[in-house]
């Protein structure tokens, strides 16, 4: 059981290192999506069995997070007709580097946490810290709001992982309303990089910047 | 038995390494739609090539000689230190992975400095891009064989690959996983094929392997060809000893069963230069590095 977890958990943080180094907009969306996925999986896996919240749970989390928000973010690219992330402020190869990092301190971080001894052997926190930090490289490196989005979405992807070991303490509600929170979110954003577009006629979100009369 | 065995595993490298360029040309072609040239094709060309007269430019030295002559040697040494069918490679000693990992890089060195000695610019532009991309490709490799070495305790390639390999994937599936991906990424980027380099094209100012070779000429070129494909198969030996744990049996089983695994990695790379385009120059050194910090990351993984 802890193989396929952390077997689940090295191709999530696979995933990260993809989002990191690719330039192109849809790849990121897939893999934030093939993320969300996994983790759901993951959730099922673990959890499943334990009664009909934690299923629906898991797969309320396949859906708005595998397939439902990539879908909305793929209209909204679709839409924008971009298709690269053209100049992050931090390179590709560089913000790779950082990942790896990134990655390799939430190793050696977690190794240093007083967990409960099932935690310890599972790769739950640090692919926790690593996708949570991959989330904010991305936040924080890149110009498109989509990527952004992303970014935000990836976060909330780590979040999630450090939740996976809470599961027994942590309220259904709470659960759901953060999944709907986050949906709630990319929407706004997906109206935001609309607006965005509108005005500048590019979703680079730099144009912000910059005060106009 | 085992002088036998050293004699059966120098015959296949020497004879059956253009068979595996022949089944990826092949599996290239039909999966263009292609019937493709016939499977022996590559023996056709060596032959063709060997019965050719030599043309020598006067500004080259014996230093272009040398180049195509250093490609097969240090091909055919390295291959003795990498366990085909049998269980210990013909030559096998703590350490014996770094003189592996240099014998290719004395290779590349004589074929970039016979690329330099034609006093072609065209061909210097090859060489550099060679010394450039192989640089990058060297820590992948050690990295990936160190994920191996943390796993088997050894430091030599057949006490690594030897046997059992099942037990490597028994002990920890995804770091050996993350060191074959990064094996492959470095087979390909060796080897000059897709991602990287077009073996196909002549004259594209994108190609390395093939414009190094350019003023090679007859059995020259051909020594220069048979070389590489020693090299894709040596590589590709190592890589199948990972990812395929041969059967216990007889020894006529064990290999039959390694070559078909070879010759199925064929098949895999073919597959992935018909589906995949050669990146841009810029992005090659990009692709190399991910491939370096996959295998860092199993090494992360392994000893957390």
């Amino acid at each position: 059981m802890p193989e396929l977890l952390n077997l689940l958990l090295v191709i999530v943080l696979l995933f990260n290192f993809l989002m990191l180094g690719t330039s192109r907009l849809r790849a990121v969306i897939d893999a934030a999506a093939a993320q969300g996925i996994l983790l759901g999986v993951a959730y099922l896996a673990m959890h499943g069995a334990s009664g009909f919240r934690a299923l629906a749970l898991g797969v309320a989390m396949i859906g708005i997070k595998g397939v439902l928000i990539p879908r909305i973010l793929r209209d909204a690219l679709r839409s924008q007709g971009i298709r690269r992330e053209v100049e992050p402020f931090v390179s590709f190869t560089t913000s790779l580097l950082l990942g790896a990092l990134a990655t390799g301190l939430s190793v050696v971080f977690a190794r240093t946490l007083p967990l409960a001894a099932e935690d310890a052997n599972v790769l739950l926190i640090p692919a926790s810290l690593a996708t949570q930090l991959t989330g904010f490289i991305v936040l924080t490196t890149r110009r498109k709001a989509l990527t952004q989005v992303v970014g935000y979405l990836t976060l909330e992807n780590g979040i999630f992982i450090f939740g996976l070991t809470l599961i027994e303490a942590m309220p259904f509600l709470v659960e759901a309303g953060v999944l709907l929170d986050v949906l709630v979110g990319v929407f706004v954003m997906g109206i935001v990089v609309d607006h965005i577009s509108r005005e500048f006629s590019s979703i680079d979100s730099d144009e912000l910047t910059e005060l106009r009369e | 038995m085992r002088l036998l065995e050293a004699a059966l595993h120098l015959a296949v490298v020497l004879l059956a390494s253009p068979l595996l360029l022949g089944v990826i040309q092949r599996t290239k072609a039909r999966m263009a739609g292609r019937r493709g040239a016939p499977l022996l094709q590559p023996y056709y060309d060596l032959a063709k090539l060997l019965r050719k007269d030599v043309v020598l430019s006067r500004t080259t030295t014996w230093v272009f000689v040398a180049g195509p002559a250093a490609s097969v040697a240090t091909a055919v040494v390295a291959s003795l230190l990498v366990p085909f069918g049998e269980r210990v490679a013909p030559l096998a000693f703590a350490g014996d992975l770094i003189l592996f990992a240099y014998l290719f890089g004395l290779g590349r060195f004589f074929t970039i400095a016979a690329a330099l000695d034609t006093g072609s610019s065209f061909e210097g532009m090859g060489g550099a891009r060679e010394a450039t991309f192989s640089a990058l490709a060297e820590p992948a490799l050690f990295l990936a064989l160190l994920v191996l070495v943390s796993l088997r305790g050894s430091l030599s390639l057949s006490g690594l690959v030897g046997d059992d390999t099942h037990v490597l994937w028994a002990a920890a599936v995804a770091p050996v996983a993350l060191a074959c991906l990064s094996l492959f990424v470095v087979l390909l980027a060796e080897n000059s094929r897709i991602p990287f380099d077009d073996p196909a094209t002549h004259l594209e100012l994108t190609m390395i392997h093939e414009v190094m070779v350019l003023d090679h000429s007859g059995p020259l070129l051909g020594a220069a060809l048979w070389g590489a494909a020693q090299k894709l198969f040596v590589q590709s030996a190592l890589l199948v000893r990972i990812l395929v744990p041969l059967p216990e049996g007889p020894a006529p089983l064990r290999w039959a069963c390694f070559l078909a695994a070879v010759l199925a990695l064929g098949v895999g790379i073919g597959l992935v230069e018909s589906t995949m385009a050669r990146l841009r120059l810029r992005q090659i050194p990009m692709l190399l590095i991910t491939a370096s910090l996959l295998s860092a990351f199993g090494i992360v993984l392994l000893v957390r």
